[in-house]
Order: C-alpha cells, then structure tokens, then sequence
C-alpha cells in the first residue's frame, strides 16, 4: 500500500527443486522464519526487490508529509497545530528510517532521492489527492494512516531484519496518528451542521483513495507470488483491503457519516462486508503520474532538495574545516 | 538536480534508563559527532526512549562476517556445563 505497485521480475515462484544450492538455503532460511541480515548471501533479485519496496515506503512518507504540512499554519487550535506537528514529525522520521534499512542494501540516500526526483521510483498514490480542508486531517488519520497501519503491522514480521525492525518502531508510533485523525472526525461529526458537512465530505472523497493503498485487485497483481515466498509482502491485497472496510464499516456509522458506496453492505455469509472497488482507472492514472497533485508534489521535493543544497554542502565543508584544526592543534 | 557529497553514516545508539546499557537503535547521516547527536535526538528519542546517546561513525565500526559464525559459535554449544542448569544438586542442599 505505501508500497503499492512494487515491479518485481520474479512473476511466479521458481520450484524449490531448481534452485542453486545457495538459493536453496536461503529459502530454507526464511521457511524457518529466520532473519536475514544486511551482510547475509542473499538473491540479487530479493536486494533488488527489497529497494524498491522499502524506497517506496520511504519516499511516501516524506512526500505523505506534503499534504498534511498544508494544514499546520491553519490548524483551528494551538492544542491541534501541536498534535499535527507531532505527527508530520514522526513521518519524516518513519521516512529516515526506512531509507535507513534501504542503504543497508547497498543503496545511497542520495540515489534513492535522484530515483524519487526523476519520477523512477514511485510513492504511494494517496498522496496525490488535495487537502481542501481541516476535515482532510481527519479523514486522513482515521482512514489513511488506518490503511498504512493494516499493511504495516504484519510488516514487523518481513523477512529481512533491518526492514522488520524499522516496522516495529513505526506501527509503536502509528496508532497515535490514526486515533488523533478519528477525534478530529468525531468532533466535527458532533460539531455544527457546517463542520459535519466537512466531515462527510472529507470522507467521500478519501473513501476511494484510501481504498487504492492497498494496490490493485488481486487478479492483476501479478507480482505478489515471488514477493510473498520471500516474505517481503505478508498478505494479499484483497485480503488487506477487505480487513480494512471490516474495520472502518462501523467506526463510520459510530460517526454518523455515510460511506459513499450504496453497495456497502453486511454479508452475514461471508462474515465480511460487501463493497465497491475503487475506479482503477484512476487509480493507474494516479500512480504513474497523472493525478491532481503529481506534479505539485514533486515539484515541492525537488525545491526542498535543490534549495538545501548549499546548507548541506555548506555544513560538511564547516564540519570538515573544524576537524582539520583539530588536527592541526 | 543539484549533486553534492552525501554526509558519513552513523550508528545510534541510546540508553532506554537509567541502569540499562545502550542499545543499537538505527543508523542517520549527519557532518560530525556533534550534529549526529543532534539528530539522534530528533530521530529516536520523540517519545522519551532515552537518557543518553551514543554516536559512531558507521565506517568505525568493525563486525564479525556471517560466514564466521560456525568457527566462532559452535565451540560454544556443546559446552552446557556453562550452564547453571546442567548441575543436578539434591533438594536438601537449599537454594543455590
């Protein structure tokens, strides 16, 4: 979901019987439910894989801090611009540490940025939809932050340790966020007729984004199978996404807001929710470029990154001078 | 695209209390010693999870490789008389 349509090259699982004896163990490795480390033999492809899919986690929740920072100069309370603070705060550390667990792998910080910048790597799509107003921090707590939490929590058991590990900080931190976005919901739910409006309409227009995060249907998924022996994805997407309508069903009708799907409705067969699927037109039209906020977005990292060039240059330069006096001394 | 020097890697490492050791807890980039703790701070200590910081250049540190772990661990295994466990003493000899 951050990581949403991960391009894996291994389509479907290669039979344990063909591969390489060293292949071989590394499976062998992860059956048991091992670790593998930064130093450990591994798959060219799994490393190559793993950037990809941890990059696209790191690079969403920078830019995830886009939207949201919008709203920190016009949050309605001191109390509020205090909570949300916090929480853009803890994105971009969620974002140094999963760029953290890329380098182990043998990527640079500053390549990963370059992939970001040059639109060769991706970020999650959710991010490209508009904050119109102070509702949006609402719905985005509650259902996104919700989503990022549901794909996260199994996450904290992935194959390869670093990555494990950076998820079990981040979901320690996440739950905060969702729960500071439901106030925010209930309190406008509750509120005037005005701020209940707001609430709904947040709602409607992030029930279909947040539904997106989880990645396409899983008969068009076909990179899933090789990345789930490998036990870098942990779940399907459907499985994930129907978790979610489950959990989110009831919390809507708690809040008195209307999910914008009339299909939504309890199938006491199947024990879960009946939904709509997301337009996945839109949704590959967002991913690969081409929704409302794209090119704002990007346009704001590039900035950010080409504009803070002479303070980093600036403090290695500063940083250096002083050593060499120490020498010196 | 501006190119310019990426700053070294450092190790983090934070004591959680008072009384407990410093732990590994993640690795940031930043100029010196002096900015890493800075960041460190920032990074991984939001929640108070800390009462001290430990920084190390990433390339100071030296580690043992994975394809050791046979000669340096195993010697250590078929030796359970390390253990406290492995001494049967009768009840009557109290707690020990």
């Amino acid at each position: 979901m951050y990581a949403q349509m991960v391009k894996s090259t291994g389509e479907t699982v290669v039979a344990k019987e063909k591969l390489s004896p060293k292949e071989r163990e590394f499976q062998d490795r992860i059956d048991r439910g091992e670790k593998i480390e930064p130093k450990d033999w591994m798959p060219e492809e799994y490393r190559k894989n793993l950037i990809r899919q941890i990059g696209q986690h790191a690079h969403s929740e920078i830019v995830g801090q886009l939207p949201e920072g919008n709203w920190i100069t016009r949050a309605p309370t001191l109390e509020r611009k205090a909570n949300l603070l916090a929480k853009v705060q803890d994105e971009a550390g969620h974002g140094l540490y999963l760029y953290c667990a890329a380098e182990t792998l043998g990527v640079s910080r500053d390549e990963l940025f370059d992939m970001l910048h040059k639109g060769k790597m991706k970020y999650s799509s959710i991010f490209n939809y508009p904050t119109l107003t102070w509702a949006d921090m609402g719905a985005i707590g509650w259902l996104v932050d919700g989503a990022a939490i549901m794909n996260q929590v199994p996450l904290q058991r992935t194959s390869y340790g670093p990555y494990a590990r950076a998820m079990v900080r981040i979901c320690k931190e996440e739950s905060f966020h969702q729960r500071q976005g439901f106030q925010i919901m209930l309190t406008m739910a509750q509120g005037t007729e005005d701020q209940k409006r707001m609430a709904q309409d947040a709602l409607n227009r992030f029930w279909y984004p947040s539904l997106m995060m989880f990645g396409p249907s899983d008969k068009d998924s076909v990179h899933s199978a090789q990345s789930m022996a490998w036990k870098i994805k942990m779940n399907s997407n459907d499985e994930l996404r129907q978790k979610f309508v489950d959990e989110i069903a009831p919390q809507a009708a708690f809040l008195g807001l209307n999910i914008p799907d009339d299909d939504l409705v309890w199938n006491e067969k199947t024990g879960h929710h009946d939904y709509s699927e997301p337009d996945w037109d839109e949704f590959f039209q967002v991913i690969s470029g081409n929704g409302p906020c794209n090119k704002e977005r990007l346009d704001a990292r590039k900035k950010a990154w080409n504009d803070g060039a002479w303070v980093r240059d600036g403090m290695l330069a500063h940083a250096r001078k002083k050593a060499m006096r120490k020498v010196a001394e | 695209m501006t190119v310019s020097e990426e700053w070294p890697l450092w190790e983090i490492f934070i004591r959680g209390q008072h009384g407990m050791s410093h732990r590994h807890v993640g690795s940031l980039h930043a100029v010196d010693a002096e900015h890493a703790i800075k960041n460190a701070r920032d990074v991984y200590t939001r929640r108070n999870e800390g009462v001290s910081i430990w920084v190390v250049e990433a390339s100071n540190i030296s580690a043992s490789s994975p394809s050791n772990k046979g000669p340096l661990f195993d010697p250590s295994r078929d030796k359970v008389y390390r253990h406290p466990t492995f001494y049967d003493l009768p009840d009557e000899a109290g707690n020990m």
